[in-house]
């Protein structure tokens, strides 16, 4: 038998008895990150293959998710940090060995660019904007050239704005092609950020990157569900769904293979949630609630079953993923080496 | 020139002067350390074998905790010792999360604090707070890369073992077991 205990001089209530600096922020970001990324991937896709004019839910619409779901991600990471008025440090270098260095950078692509992405498409999706607030007419006037009356056009006061409009719907498809790989990046990432600590077993293996990419893709198509208005454009992403969904639990069972298989720190990893305390929080919320019940509802719903609403296993997707991040991040920092 | 440290677990008594030197010698705010002591217990009564380490940073020669750093705060200095910027530190907490010895912590100042092996003493020619302590000389410090150095011929003559091998980061803090 071994015992080993620290007997003095260590109190650190966040290191002790097991590391905690992470807490809700990073989950949630993960979550965010890889949802925004997942909905870029689609929208860019769609642009790619047919203009987008096939499935305009996803092209045009749900894409403004994106920016917010950055921005409110960016502002977790923020909150994070016990030094965020230092943040700007982090663009005052590019580390390559650093997955957060990357994550930095590429958010700082990621997210100009789909607010470009939205804006581009407002003037199709919005043809006359109208309002009664007296204030927004004012701001509009700064804005539009026709403001006064109650129907506005999309008539620029300023020239650069048009130039500039015109030119990204110009280049739309260039766009599309740094929009598939950047948030192919940024979804690979919100797992790499995880996988690069050797120091935390449950973390460090290299399927965590292709598991959250998977994951933040199928939230994303699960996002298209519920906001498709045509039966044709929600069958379609139910079907990318059910694909997805396959391969994350193919990929969770090859984790546990691979903990399974490994050193004796990685069985205990394993055993964590094959009889430990995260047993029931991760194979019924995540992976039953999360991937096998909305996997059922939706190959039935493609049977032709039209009594569930498609919500159901959309929003059950969804939370399954942002559970899963919670799962992961707390408990990666729980287990740790032995010596 | 390779700084390392050499704990000696049989002449060790575990009674925390080092952490108590160190916190006084580099202000370490209360309720944190650089360094600690962990008692491991072998076998079963009455056959225990009982081993105190007086454990801190590792310096390793590959280290984690310089490669995940986002913004190069945490760097490797003159002689291996891997240190932090204070005022290039974001607090991402990144390094603290890479660390297999958990040996770094935040300040509540809100960056990453860790062991220096105290260089501003090394600078005036002295030992770091701990060893010079250390009322058993359990501690050596030295120049691993100078074969004549104390700690070389130490290391040389006596059976020693690093912590968490496994991980990969080659740390120099030598235990004699």
């Amino acid at each position: 038998m071994r015992e080993e205990l620290i007997i003095s001089g260590r109190h650190i209530k966040n290191l002790d008895p097991h590391l905690h600096m992470w807490h809700w922020q990073i989950p949630l970001y993960l979550f965010l990150g890889g949802l925004a990324a997942g909905i870029l991937f689609f929208a860019a896709f769609m642009v790619i293959k047919n203009n987008g004019d096939k499935y305009p839910m996803s092209t045009k619409i749900t894409p403004m998710i994106a920016p917010f779901a950055l921005v409110i991600g960016l502002i977790a990471l923020m909150l994070d940090l016990k030094h965020p008025l230092f943040s700007w440090q982090l663009y005052t270098t590019f580390r390559i060995e650093s997955p957060m260095s990357w994550g930095a950078w590429t958010l700082m692509l990621v997210t100009p660019l789909s607010i470009v992405w939205v804006a581009s498409y407002l003037k199709e999706i919005f043809p006359k904007i109208w309002t009664k607030s007296n204030l927004i007419n004012k701001l509009m006037k700064l804005l539009f050239k026709e403001a006064d009356n109650e129907k506005v056009n999309w008539e620029w006061k300023y020239d650069f704005i048009y130039k500039f409009e015109q030119f990204v719907i110009k280049v739309r498809k260039p766009m599309a092609w740094l929009m598939l790989i950047s948030s192919i990046i940024l979804g690979v990432y919100t797992g790499i950020l995880l996988s690069a600590f050797n120091a935390r077993p449950l973390w460090n293996t290299a399927i965590l990157g292709p598991l959250f990419l998977t994951s933040g893709l199928s939230t994303a198509a699960a996002v298209n569900i519920i906001f498709a208005k045509t039966k044709k454009e929600r069958m379609l992403y139910s079907r990318i769904d059910i694909v997805l969904i396959v391969i994350e639990l193919f990929l969770i069972v090859h984790m546990f293979m691979g903990f399974l298989a490994g050193s004796e720190i990685k069985i205990l990893t394993a055993q964590m949630f094959l009889g430990g305390e995260f047993t029931i929080p991760f194979w019924v919320l995540v992976v039953g609630l999360g991937l096998v019940i909305p996997l059922i509802l939706e190959s039935l719903e493609l049977k032709g079953f039209h009594n569930i609403p498609a919500i159901v296993p959309a929003a059950l997707v969804i939370i399954g993923g942002l559970l899963f991040r919670f799962i992961m991040v707390d408990a990666g920092q729980i287990i740790r080496y032995l010596y | 020139m390779r700084y390392g440290m050499a704990v000696d677990t049989n002449k060790c008594v575990g009674c925390s002067d080092c952490v108590v030197a160190c916190q006084t010698e580099n202000n370490v705010p209360l309720g944190y350390a650089r360094d600690w002591i962990v008692e491991t217990v072998d076998g079963t009564y009455p056959n225990l074998f009982l081993e105190l380490r007086s454990e801190r940073c590792n310096h390793c020669d590959n280290t984690p905790c310089v490669r995940v750093c986002p913004t190069g705060a945490s760097f490797i200095g003159d002689g291996g010792i891997i240190k932090v910027k204070p005022n290039k530190c974001i607090g991402c907490a990144a390094c603290i999360e890479s660390c297999p010895y958990d040996a770094r912590y935040m300040h509540p100042n809100g960056y990453v604090d860790k062991c220096t092996f105290c260089d501003h003493r090394l600078a005036e020619g002295l030992d770091t707070a701990c060893v010079s302590v250390c009322p058993t000389k359990c501690l050596y410090f030295g120049d691993v890369d100078d074969p004549n150095s104390e700690i070389s011929i130490l290391l040389a003559n006596n059976k020693h073992k690093t912590l968490i091998p496994e991980a990969g980061t080659k740390p120099q803090l030598f235990y004699i077991v």
